[in-house]
């Protein structure tokens, strides 16, 4: 898996996974997977990744970590 | 409707109105939630500053942080984490705090006030706002305090257990010496307030909703500058419309800048005070209400941010920052410019690479 296909934003604060989330969604890829370690920032990139026409297939708790799964909406 | 919104929007109508209702049960007019100035007046009830008008332990302090720690355990959401820079992060909540005193109030306050007509809030919204823009601009530029680790569950726990036992020291009021600390104001707004069990409650209901609902002052703005996302905004609006009407059954709405409670009309110190906060609040991550839910959800860089707006409030009114209804004295101008031009200087030095 290419690196710029997961970002991870594990522990970082408020807007930070979101900002990194946009910015990865930019490129438009056809498909994103999102590393976090907060419910809220689960929530919070699902938000970030509706407002740029993708949706959140998937959200897999490993441990500590929530891998959310982006993919391009229809 | 989806079910964050309608959380968001429940959580700031309820703050709005319990905002207004602890007023009416004996709170400080205008101040009502005031984290900034609660978190001052148990500065003071402890002693590390001696201004004898503000000076008691805030039960709603105390409820926000265990309501947010309950809601976090109901919902499996508590998590001890922190080491993000907990050391800026103490120094930027000092001046968070100092900058805060200058303008008299937290966000939240400052929503508040203006739903009771206090026009001084608009100008203070305009530095708050303008704060929160130069916050964006370091964040695009790639400002990050860095990662938080998991750490063990008992450093999550120390700030709720200061918590409580706050609670045990207002209960009791123990003297520990002859004039010494518990001290609770006799006069002024740390002598007004509304019953313990109240504004415990009320401290309870907020910390709760604000941990299910993320409910955070800054990030409404910011959020809007950096992403166009209105969520939390919403949350921040409806606080101010239900104070708003609130007041106005309660015939509490006095539209104006000079002799409102608890305030000043220097326009400038009101905007610039209010831009640290601003500013101090976005590489914090959250307001001061944000920050004391966070820490009661385990985050101990929030704790530590706790911590450091109470010891940035004795600061303030040790060496005479605070501003006062009689205006800002020299060092609260000082501390004001000081503080924006340091929250700068630590954003621009921890930037990484976008």
């Amino acid at each position: 898996m290419a690196d710029n296909s997961v970002v991870d934003a594990r522990g970082l604060s408020c807007p930070i996974p979101v900002i990194r989330t946009k910015k990865a969604l930019d490129a438009q890829p056809d498909k994103l997977v999102v590393l976090v370690d907060a419910q809220v920032q689960v929530e919070n990139v699902t938000r970030m990744a509706k407002s740029k026409g993708y949706v959140v297939k998937e959200v897999k708790k490993e441990g500590d970590t929530f891998r959310i799964l982006i993919v391009r909406g229809k | 409707m989806s079910r964050e919104r309608v959380l968001i929007l429940i959580s700031g109508g309820v703050v709005g109105l319990l905002g207004v209702l602890l007023v009416v049960f004996g709170n400080p007019p205008n101040m009502v939630f005031c984290i900034a100035c609660f978190e001052r007046d148990i500065a003071g009830a402890l002693g590390l500053h001696r201004a004898s008008v503000v000076q008691y332990i805030r039960p709603e302090i105390i409820g926000i942080v265990l309501g947010a720690l309950i809601a976090s355990l109901a919902f499996r959401e508590f998590r001890a984490e922190g080491g993000s820079s907990p050391i800026l992060r103490f120094f930027v909540a000092m001046f968070v705090m100092m900058g805060a005193l200058v303008f008299l109030g937290c966000p939240l306050r400052m929503i508040l006030r203006l739903a009771g007509g206090d026009l001084n809030a608009l100008v203070a919204f305009a530095g708050f706002a303008t704060g929160i823009y130069i916050g964006v601009l370091l964040l695009k530029a790639g400002f990050n305090f860095g990662a938080a680790k998991r750490q063990k569950a008992a450093s999550g726990w120390a700030l709720p257990l200061f918590m409580l036992l706050l609670l045990v020291l207002l209960i009791f009021a123990p003297q520990f010496k002859q004039n010494g600390p518990i001290f609770f104001s006799k006069k002024g707004p740390g002598s007004m307030h509304a019953p313990i069990l109240l504004s415990l409650l009320a401290g309870l209901v907020v910390g709760f909703l604000a941990q299910r609902s993320r409910l955070c002052l800054m990030g409404g703005t910011r959020d809007l500058f950096l992403i166009g996302d209105t969520h939390l905004l919403s949350g921040f609006g409806m606080v101010l419309l239900v104070a708003f009407i609130g007041n106005l059954i309660a015939g509490r709405v006095h539209f104006g800048f000079a002799g409102q409670p608890v305030a000043h009309d220097e326009h400038l110190w009101n905007f610039l005070g209010m831009s640290v906060v601003g500013l101090g609040s976005v590489l914090l991550g959250g307001c001061p209400l944000r920050q004391l839910v966070l820490a009661g959800r385990g985050n101990t860089d929030s704790a530590i941010a706790v911590l450091g707006m109470i010891v940035g409030a004795a600061f303030a009114h040790n060496f005479n920052t605070a501003a006062s209804p009689k205006g800002v004295p020299f060092w609260g101008a000082f501390i004001a410019v000081f503080g924006l031009a340091v929250c700068v200087l630590i954003g621009i030095l921890n930037r990484e690479k976008v």
